[in-house]
């Protein structure tokens, strides 16, 4: 059964104007999620973040090769595929901090002896990418049934030269900032789960970021439900 | 019927520590402290060799604690990247060979490596350490391409910082020969009696964190620390308090109040790594 729920997730922001697809100030672009496309995984999803796509497949728990076990708790694996070419020590620090975010809230301590893979491949890259990655892996493991404690979702925000913030750039926007930030936060407290940056910018700029993030995190969460509530509504 | 012997103290300890490493942490964290000795904001002692290398153009080796790296910078010329005629490179690689730890084996770089290269990579690129407009000699014909080696000596946690100072230490002791292009044979002609040290602008320094059971933060985690913890935590920064590198990836969720705090400890390393690296280099002038 699958839900195709696209949501218009045009959020306005308490101060921002809103012209034309996107305004000055803070707003995401149109999100789009598909669930349960492919046949082979236990579980997959699509994320669609404006021109942003990524298609995540999960399957676990699964058997583990006995080097990779760990006695107590599941083994997590990610595997992120590049649109084009091989994948390179970037895609391996981009699978890392993936992979210990979804460590974070998966309960391995459940399916101790077993491994959980996930693998993400991008189809297009128009911007924030590893934040709709992060939120691609979470629907996927979602429609896996991997038990968790907490949904998590990503954020990109980038800092202009003059300051001004902007949430889910699109990649024009991210090449002409002067600090692109990429946070995951949880689902219960809005915590910090991970966090990657590039560029700089003062401890000031970075709580504000922060901020923005945790209150676009909730428009995101928001998203989530709606889309499972569609999904498991029609069924 | 079972008998207790009265063992020694330290035998108990040895044993619990290896049977329960978690719980014979949380009791010294109790006590805020740590078995090492240290306070949980306290670094471990930090030694900084600059220059050992002599066929290296420029070199350093860190050591905190027992955790050692060490840097070799190597010069060569190359031809500038179309897009970007007027720049040279700074390619960096972080080698941990199977002599530093038993957990890595020899064949291709394991994801730590990798992950550490590109966390060098980011800091470099983040922090404008050294211009890449400095490295060029001759717009798109030839430019400087620093090859900065890290291998790790011996690993006991807390890899990126040492590095990092590593890095910058190196960095400082670099000497670049002067290179005139000549206009008939346009050839490089390289002048080994003169050389010049490198235009280091910003100083980044990386300061760790290690999360416990989601509430604690610990600084400068060793190894046995690191595989206990539940998140890490690095905060690169450079002299003005800027940030140029914030990277935790994954583990425990951390509050804004609790990142304040880190901040405010990265800011007093820095200094307490400005001052040893000043000190050595001042030590090291008349050469």
């Amino acid at each position: 059964m699958e839900g195709t729920m696209h949501a218009d997730a045009k959020i306005r922001a308490e101060t921002g104007t809103e012209s034309g697809p996107r305004g000055p100030g803070c707003s995401l672009r149109h999100f789009a999620c598909e669930q349960n496309l492919l046949s082979r995984p236990d579980g997959s999803a699509s994320f669609m973040q404006g021109d942003t796509s990524v298609l995540v497949g999960v399957y676990g728990p699964a058997e583990v090769k006995v080097s990779k076990e760990i006695f107590n708790k599941a083994t997590l694996e990610v595997i992120l595929r590049p649109k084009i070419g091989l994948p390179g020590v970037a895609e391996k620090s981009r699978e890392q901090l993936i992979r210990n975010t979804c460590e974070a809230v998966v309960l391995g301590a459940l399916h101790p002896r077993t491994s959980i893979t996930v693998v993400l491949q991008v189809i297009s890259d128009a911007g924030s990418l590893l934040a709709c990655c992060l939120n691609a892996a979470c629907m996927a493991l979602v429609d896996a049934g991997v038990p968790m404690r907490a949904l998590f979702c990503g954020v990109t925000c980038t800092l202009g030269a003059d300051g001004t913030l902007v949430l889910d750039p699109t990649a024009k926007q991210e090449k002409e900032a002067r600090a692109v930030l990429t946070f995951a936060l949880d689902s219960v407290e809005q915590k910090l789960l991970m966090s990657t940056t590039k560029g700089l910018y003062s401890d000031a700029e970075l709580q504000q970021c922060l901020a923005a993030a945790q209150a676009a995190s909730q428009h995101v969460f928001r998203f989530y439900r709606e889309s499972l509530q569609r999904r498991y509504s029609k069924s | 019927m079972l008998r207790f012997i009265n063992l020694p103290q330290i035998y108990f300890n040895t044993c619990f520590r290896t049977v329960e490493p978690l719980e014979y942490y949380r009791r010294f964290l109790k006590e805020n402290c740590r078995p090492d000795g240290r306070e949980l904001g306290e670094f471990r002692t930090t030694t900084v060799n600059i220059g050992s290398i002599s066929t290296a153009d420029g070199s350093a080796l860190v050591k905190l604690g027992n955790t050692t790296v060490i840097c070799g910078v190597k010069a060569e010329f190359a031809a500038p990247p179309t897009d970007a005629p007027d720049k040279g490179y700074v390619v960096p690689n972080v080698d941990l060979p199977p002599l530093c730890s038993s957990r890595f084996r020899s064949g291709p770089p394991g994801e730590e490596a990798q992950v550490a290269s590109q966390f060098i990579a980011d800091v470099i690129e983040n922090s404008q350490i050294i211009q890449k407009e400095d490295l060029c000699i001759s717009p798109g014909k030839l430019a400087w391409v620093l090859y900065c080696d890290l291998i790790c000596l011996d690993y006991d946690g807390n890899i990126l910082d040492a590095c990092t100072f590593a890095l910058l230490a190196a960095l400082k002791n670099v000497q670049l020969p002067e290179v005139t292009i000549n206009e008939e044979t346009a050839l490089a002609e390289v002048n080994l009696k003169t050389k010049n040290y490198l235009n280091i602008r910003t100083h980044p320094v990386a300061t760790s964190f290690a999360v416990f059971d989601d509430t604690l933060l610990i600084v400068d985690p060793t190894g046995e620390e690191e595989h206990l913890a539940t998140g890490t935590l690095t905060i690169v920064m450079d002299e003005e308090g800027k940030l140029c590198c914030l990277h935790k990836p994954g583990g425990s969720g951390l509050t804004g109040a609790k990142l304040q705090d880190c901040m405010s400890r990265a800011v007093t390393r820095h200094k307490e790594v400005k001052k040893l690296m000043d000190e050595v280099i001042k030590s090291m002038k008349p050469k």
